[in-house]
């Protein structure tokens, strides 16, 4: 394998971690905030809290290594994008901020404060909103490249049914993997209204999913065809992520095994995401540059390689122990520790 | 708009969301370790004030923590959306420590998360606080990895340019330059240094407002007598960063001394100001002093600001954050060994109101050291982004929107300070350290 496909697997992987657990603990602050304007709050809050306080920070960390990854690995990519990310991606940071500062002030500190939760979990939709932004760029077509640099396009990004479908489904998919996560996670706490009340709230969103996923297929066909086709070319893959998909689904209606449902919801969700990743090779940033004339020079991409090997030795236990400890510890679950 | 040039606001950007940072920065690498002293003695002396201490401390922490994940992510992510040009020259070059940044990072937050929810899981107390060596060494090597890329972009090494090309990249000399040791062991001295004194000063405002607890005491003593260790440490280290500067960078120290003509026996300029036709006046003048500090050598001759283009000084206003740094180092230093000398011979006045009212101040001094440590450095490596080889102007983005972003994030910060403040006070109004020593007393240990 090439440096260049082995940096972008690691960096992938790291993304599809990041984007599967802090869907989890955004969605989570979603329903939180909703329960408590139903009035359903003492369902829920209990259990959000216990899985979501140990771990946000370590969720944080993953985003970290995408971005520095990324520049380590393809430099160029901090000239392309950063030029032009710089209000969207601001925003998500200040959408950030106002999570991070909620588990601080909130969990950490004395009573909540509904406005701020409120707060919190619109925020909670919003920064994957923003972010999912940066994939409708990379498709193409709405950056110029000028003699200052690259420019982007915000009116026909804005206007593009493709970037909307982007978002819409980035919202959906969020509150998807939490819902299937937290049911699991209320079981095995054995809070069954907790259960009953997420299992719903899975299956309600399990409908927008599958569509809005279908349209962006739909919308590339206009808007990148080039791209479209390499998805083809790799209908199998998105076709047992549709398999794993339903799985899913039905262990949800059958009520049980929802340990089940969530891992076929995770195999659902890695299928999708790689072979996403797949069918955009060789292209960063379609069509001016490519993970081939972006990538490092190849000292620095073996340090990194070697110092990525080194720290993931380190990483994997640590790992081990937080999950071991916070999530498959059934007394920590169910709030005896 | 308010920034019509983006290079500006770039670097006003740059400048804010680092300064607010580097709070938290500091606090995060220098709290683990005063926890770590004090979960220590606890266990050892097997004295529950102590270990009451560690917890107190530790509760508070986490609060300054989350803030520095969010602004230390907010930085991560505006180097490459203010400075793209810069970032893919230093990805190429310099890109390892901030990989290797992100592992510490990694451990640091995993292993705080263990800490924190483990209080009273385990049997032997040890075993907790080892959960505590992975935490403070993460923030340790953060502080490290990260400063080592900024003592790159003073003294860019490992790498050649030849007819515009980059080639012979070393990334392990691009983070081992001739900058990297004096500043990486006095940025990490300085942390400790100034996390010590402000949980003296936390100390030493609840003796003054009149609580007699032992734990209050206790805890005066303990920051007190380590940030003079690392208050000494700080300064020797200090003096090691101006002879590399002399050696290395000599715009800079020129530019900070306001020491324009290059000559032997180098006086030291304090304070004072310029007139028009750079004349220092109202300054105190230490004879020597400059080639000492430089050279070791009251002799010795240092070079001038004259002696480079004008187009390449530093700005002259470095000089008085050069200043206050040495000023407060100095201070603290004073300070701290009166304390430990007053206390060692029982001298009532250290405990009196005005002393402790001095100690009170010394936690906030420090950090205010720390800024303009970081600002005389940042200034005084003006116009350079990576010294000799690109300037700020090359380097910035041509975005028009930096003005808007600069003014929703000095928003952001204004509202997370007062945060922090009012969060941490409340937090630790509900839960005073006297009720928390009564349920201690009541025997129920947590
Ligand atoms: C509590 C904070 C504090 C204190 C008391 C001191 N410093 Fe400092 N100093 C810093 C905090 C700091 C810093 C924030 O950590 C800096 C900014 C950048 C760096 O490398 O460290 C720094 C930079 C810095 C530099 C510039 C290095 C460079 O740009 O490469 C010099 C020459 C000194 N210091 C010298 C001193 C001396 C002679 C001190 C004697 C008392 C002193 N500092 C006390
Ligand atoms: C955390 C403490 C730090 C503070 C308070 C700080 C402060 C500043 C200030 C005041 C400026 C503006 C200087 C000017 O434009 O005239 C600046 C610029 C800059 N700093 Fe720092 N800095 C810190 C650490 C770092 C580190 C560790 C790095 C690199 C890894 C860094 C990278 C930069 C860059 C890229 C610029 C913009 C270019 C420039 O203006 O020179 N800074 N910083
Ligand atoms: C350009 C400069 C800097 C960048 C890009 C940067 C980046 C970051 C990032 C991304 C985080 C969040 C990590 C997470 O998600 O857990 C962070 C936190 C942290 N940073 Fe910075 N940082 C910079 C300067 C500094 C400096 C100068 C120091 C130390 C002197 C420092 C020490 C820390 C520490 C200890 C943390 C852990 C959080 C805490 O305990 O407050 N950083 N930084």
């Amino acid at each position: 394998m090439s440096y260049e496909i082995l940096g972008m697997a690691v960096l992938w992987t790291f993304l599809f971690g990041y984007v599967m657990i802090a869907s989890i603990d955004f969605g989570a602050g979603f329903f939180n905030a909703y329960s408590k304007l139903t009035g359903k709050e003492h369902i829920l809050t209990k259990v959000i809290q216990r899985y979501l306080s140990p771990v946000w920070e370590i969720t944080n960390v993953f985003l970290v290594f995408f971005f520095v990854g990324i520049v380590g690995f393809f430099p160029s990519t901090a000239y392309y994008y950063g030029s032009v990310l710089l209000v969207p991606v601001s925003i998500a940071l200040i959408l950030l901020a106002i999570r991070g500062s909620y588990y601080a002030f909130e969990t950490y500190g004395p009573t909540g404060h509904n406005g701020y939760a409120f707060m919190y979990g619109v925020s909670g939709l919003l920064f994957p909103a923003s972010l999912s932004v940066v994939f409708a760029i990379s498709e193409g077509g709405f950056i110029e490249i000028t003699d200052s640099g690259p420019i982007l396009d915000y009116w026909s990004l804005f206007t593009s049914p493709l970037t909307w479908s982007i978002v819409v489904l980035a919202v959906v998919a969020v509150l998807y993997i939490s819902a299937v996560f937290l049911t699991w996670y209320a079981d095995k706490a054995g809070d069954t209204n907790a259960t009953n009340l997420m299992r719903k709230y899975a299956l309600i969103w399990a409908v927008p999913l599958i569509i809005t996923a279908g349209g962006i297929i739909y919308e590339l066909r206009w808007h990148n065809p080039d791209h479209l086709e390499l998805i083809i070319d790799l209908w199998w893959m998105f076709a047992i992520s549709f398999i794993f998909f339903i799985g899913s689904v039905y262990f949800l209606i059958k009520k049980k095994n929802y340990g089940w449902s969530v891992t076929l919801l995770f195999g659902q969700f890695a299928f999708a995401f790689y072979a996403y990743g797949i069918s955009k090779y060789p292209y960063l940033l379609y069509p001016h540059l490519t993970v081939h004339d972006g990538f490092t020079n190849d000292t620095m991409a073996i340090s990194l390689i070697i110092v990525f090997i080194l720290g993931f030795v380190m990483l994997v236990p640590s790992l081990y122990l937080v999950f071991r400890l916070f999530l498959f510890d059934k007394r920590y679950i169910q709030g005896d520790k | 708009m308010l920034f019509d040039d983006p290079v500006f606001g770039s670097r006003m950007l740059t400048m804010l969301t680092l300064s607010f940072h580097i709070i938290f920065a500091t606090i995060g690498v220098g709290v683990p370790l005063m926890i770590m002293i004090a979960q220590w003695i606890g266990i050892k002396r097997n004295d529950p004030h102590y270990l009451l201490m560690a917890r107190r401390w530790a509760k508070g922490f986490v609060v300054t923590v989350a803030v520095g994940v969010v602004t230390g992510t907010a930085i991560g992510l505006q180097l490459s959306l203010l400075w793209p040009r810069f970032m893919e020259l230093a990805g190429h070059v310099i890109a390892l420590p901030l990989f290797m940044e992100v592992f510490a990072f990694f451990f640091e937050a995993i292993f705080l998360g263990i800490y924190l929810y483990t209080w009273d899981r385990f049997e032997n107390p040890k075993k907790h606080l080892l959960l505590l060596v992975p935490v403070a060494i993460g923030a340790a090597m953060s502080a490290f990895f990260i400063t080592t890329v900024n003592a790159f972009m003073n003294m860019p090494e490992g790498f050649e340019i030849v007819n515009g090309q980059l080639t012979s990249v070393n990334p392990l000399m691009a983070m081992f330059n001739l900058a990297t040791w004096t500043k990486v062991t006095h940025v990490v001295a300085t942390a400790f240094m100034t996390s010590a004194f402000i949980l003296a000063s936390i100390a030493a405002f609840h003796l003054l407002r009149g609580s007699k607890q032992t734990y209050h005491k206790k805890g005066l003593h303990l920051t007190m007598k380590v940030g003079l260790v690392f208050a000494i440490a700080s300064a020797l280290l200090g003096d090691f960063s101006g002879k590399y500067l002399a050696e290395h960078q000599p715009e800079k120290l020129a530019a900070a001394e306001w020491h324009f003509e290059t000559e032997t026996e180098a006086p030291l300029i304090y304070m004072g100001i310029l007139d028009d036709d750079q004349n220092v006046r109202y300054a105190l003048e230490i004879p020597y002093a400059l080639s000492i500090l430089a050279f070791n050598n009251p002799s010795a001759e240092v070079i001038g600001l004259n002696e480079f283009p004008e187009e390449e000084q530093p700005p002259l206003f470095i000089h008085y954050f050069f200043d206050i740094m040495i000023t407060i180092g100095s201070l603290m230093i004073f300070l701290g060994l009166i304390y430990v000398i007053g206390t060692r011979y029982n001298w009532n006045w250290i405990r009196q109101k005005w002393f402790r009212f001095c100690i009170l101040l010394g936690g906030p001094l420090s950090m205010i050291a720390i800024e303009s440590g970081w600002w005389l450095a940042e200034f005084g490596r003006q116009p350079w982004i990576l010294r000799g080889f690109m300037t700020v102007d090359q380097a910035a983005t041509q975005s028009d929107h930096v003005g808007l972003m600069f003014v929703l994030f000095a928003i952001l910060y204004l509202v997370l300070g007062i945060g922090v403040v009012v969060v941490l006070t409340r937090m630790f109004k509900q839960n005073p350290v006297e009720k928390d020593l009564a349920s201690l007393q009541g025997g129920e240990g947590r």
